[in-house]
């Protein structure tokens, strides 16, 4: 009896042991992490949505690439670099992922791009803004797919001040993305002959600005920057509506502002307000159709964060086709070589340093009498061409690229 | 030497300004940490579902307003009864089961509530919140001289001082309020007077989540009614509630106005403290005296 039990625990273990070895030899599924803010503010610009947009491209690429299945995991990073980096540690080294993608908050993204460089692992970055990340902090095999702050600041930037806007006040969320956007606007704001007043840097997630709104009210500029996203955005905007802040004569530049913050706030207290991006779900017949696929899903428009998922988890499966291989630099120089042009990313090309140049679009909000349904949000102003929306002063390039 | 902090002297006007939005965020600390000392007392629970319960009272408005049209005012009666009833329920349903055990069980069981209360409500409405309008009555702002004004932050002050001191007023200076207290101290003997004591427990309860609901409906108009807005606030309140000393009526509202002051003092030298300065001030306490400022040491 002992020996027979003694016989089935080996024959156990040696099984669940077989089992892990498994994992370690060739592998048989391609693995699609979507790391993002699945809880907190940044839930509705990201989240749940652009693992919807993941699942979406593998099930309209077929679902295999190359004989293999390929599967989408997904991981709430919290806005916390520690938990972020962790995650994709262990997603590389333990769970076989072959990309990590979504990445919103520039902190994690710049934590997760240290990782991915150590192991030479693919990341496409659609939610994060920082510009450095392929500036002082780029990495050969990640790429910045969507938008970044330089294109913000160019965008939004440029529009305001040409408009008459040439004295600023930044509010700015106290962490990398806050500082890389007040940093790259600031730039353009001087570039263009305008001047900033100052700036006050607040904690990320602040439910309250009234204290901020007051400083930026007394400094008497003309432009109130929104150097934050997210529901700090949201909150900051409400606030300033309710001190009259506007009413007095200032105005505020929204300077990242996504369609799920503007349907948060509604029409009235967002009338009017000027904002940068790539992607717009009602844009044309291309756009509104693949946004349809995915308001039959979510219930919610997509923002460009989540179309960028869809978008940039379709060109990796593509370029693992074309490359016959999984191996990162071997995917990277694919993708790098040709255009990228789909109905999210128009007109694209990536570049040496990882930053995907594509057009970007200048957005006004409209107002209530000119909205015709839930999400009739925006109306589009022009389009800003690739080359001008990512040209980026001197001082902010990757290193490795400036030779 | 301390070239990392700014000291930026703002003019006396620019100062004013910032204490009276301090005080209107310590009215919002006050409420909440009245509700959670009044529950620790009588109960003896750590009350972590305040949060969820403050967050279901911003709800319960929004609600109020958005399916049934009922506007803001009515709502200030109605939610804090409709959240205070579903205390009730917790209470009959859960707290009674852990009666006289350890705290930590109280701890985890409301904790564990307000994670189930709040990944529902995300589930359902999602994280970037919805909007709710201020009540007609209340808009616009008022130069005051010193800054803008908006009425309805004048509103909560004023609201929510009346809340705190009629609240105390019941516990300290009525006779049911003297009840509660000896409940407090010595239930068995309140009850052989044949005051029914479990029933004012209950009663207690629901009325702590009362409070927090009440809130709920003074936040909605000025933040965003999300499902974050409990966790958001509820580890700033406990950290109030401890600096008042757990339990203290008067140690819970002085704190709660205090630490409002502080942190909008903070925000205006050192923005990027201002949110730790309270924890700061709760480990100095807790040094000093471990009780609390107003508490009396068990």
């Amino acid at each position: 009896m002992t020996r027979r039990l003694g016989a089935a625990a080996t024959f156990a273990a040696a099984v669940m042991l077989l089992g892990t070895a498994h994992a370690q030899i060739a592998k048989d599924t391609i693995k699609i992490g979507v790391l993002a803010d699945m809880s907190s503010l940044y839930a509705d610009l990201g989240g749940p949505g652009s693992v919807e947009a993941a699942k979406m491209a593998v099930e309209d690429f077929g679902g295999s690439v190359g004989g293999k299945k390929i599967e989408v995991v997904s991981g709430d990073h919290q806005n916390k670099p520690d938990v972020g980096a962790s995650i994709a540690r262990q997603w590389f080294d333990q769970n076989g992922v072959d990309m990590i993608t979504d990445l919103t908050t520039s902190s994690v993204a710049l934590a997760v791009q240290e990782v991915a460089r150590e192991k030479n692992k693919v990341i496409l970055i659609t939610g994060a803004a920082s510009s450095d990340l392929t500036g002082k902090a780029c990495a050969p095999t990640s790429v910045h797919w969507m938008y970044d702050t330089v294109a913000l600041a160019n965008g939004t930037g440029a529009a305001v001040v040409k408009a008459g806007g040439d004295t600023w006040f930044f509010i700015t969320a106290d962490y990398a993305f806050g500082h890389a956007l007040e940093r790259d606007s600031s730039e353009v704001v001087q570039a263009n002959g305008g001047k900033v007043l100052g700036s006050v840097k607040v904690p990320l997630n602040t439910a309250d600005f009234s204290s901020f709104l007051l400083q930026a009210q007394s400094s008497k500029a003309k432009i109130i920057g929104l150097a934050n996203a997210g529901g700090d955005t949201i909150n900051s905007i409400k606030q300033a509506a309710e001190f009259g802040i506007v009413a007095g004569g200032q105005k505020l530049a929204g300077l990242l502002v996504f369609v799920t913050d503007v349907h948060s706030l509604g029409l009235n207290t967002a009338r009017g307000l000027q904002l940068t991006e790539g992607f717009y779900w009602d844009q044309d017949d291309q756009t509104r159709t693949w946004s349809k696929k995915f308001f039959d899903r979510m219930k919610k428009e997509p923002t460009m964060v989540q179309a960028g998922v869809y978008s940039a988890v379709t060109h990796y499966l593509n370029a693992i086709k074309s490359a016959n291989s999984i191996d990162g630099p071997a995917v990277i120089k694919q993708l790098k070589s040709g255009p990228i042009n789909d109905f999210a990313v128009r007109s694209g090309k990536i570049q040496d340093d990882g930053s995907l140049v594509h057009d970007m679009y200048l957005f006004e909000v409209k107002k209530p009498e000119e909205s015709k349904g839930e999400w009739d949000l925006y109306k589009q102003i022009s389009t800003i061409p690739g080359a001008q929306a990512f040209k980026r002063p001197k001082g902010n390039e990757c290193p490795a690229v400036k030779g | 030497m301390f070239d990392w902090v700014h000291i930026s002297l703002p003019p006396a006007q620019a100062l004013f300004g910032q204490l009276l939005i301090g005080l209107i965020n310590g009215s919002f600390y006050a409420i909440l940490s009245l509700g959670l000392a009044i529950i620790f007392g009588l109960l003896n629970i750590i009350n972590f579902t305040h949060g969820a319960q403050y967050m279901l009272g911003a709800f319960c408005a929004w609600f109020l307003l958005n399916v049934l049209g009922i506007g803001y005012w009515p709502a200030l009666i109605l939610a804090p009864i409709a959240v205070g009833i579903t205390g009730i329920v917790i209470e009959q349903l859960f707290l009674k089961r852990i009666a006289g055990l350890d705290h930590l069980y109280g701890l985890l069981l409301t904790f564990g509530l307000a994670l189930i209360i709040e990944g529902l409500f995300r589930e359902q409405y999602g994280s970037s919140g919805q909007p709710y309008v201020i009540p007609p009555e209340l808009q616009g702002v008022r130069n005051i001289g010193f800054m803008f004004l908006p009425y309805y932050r004048a509103w909560v002050i004023v609201a929510s001082l009346g809340v705190c001191l009629a609240t105390w007023f019941v516990i300290e200076k009525t006779r049911l309020g003297a009840y509660l207290r000896a409940a407090t101290e010595n239930p068995v003997l309140v009850q052989t007077f044949g005051i029914n004591v479990p029933r004012l427990v209950t009663l207690t309860y629901g009325g702590g989540v009362a409070l927090a609901a009440l809130a709920g409906v003074l936040a909605a108009p000025i933040y965003q009614v999300r499902p974050q807005m409990g966790s958001d606030i509820i580890v700033v309140v406990f950290a109030v509630v401890v600096i008042g000393g757990m339990g203290s009526i008067l140690g819970a509202i002085v704190s709660g106005f205090a630490l409002g002051l502080i942190e909008g003092m903070t925000k205006v030298f050192y923005p990027e403290a201002s949110n730790t300065v309270i924890f700061v001030i709760m480990a100095l306490v807790l040094l000093v005296k471990p009780a609390g400022l107003f508490g009396r040491a068990a």
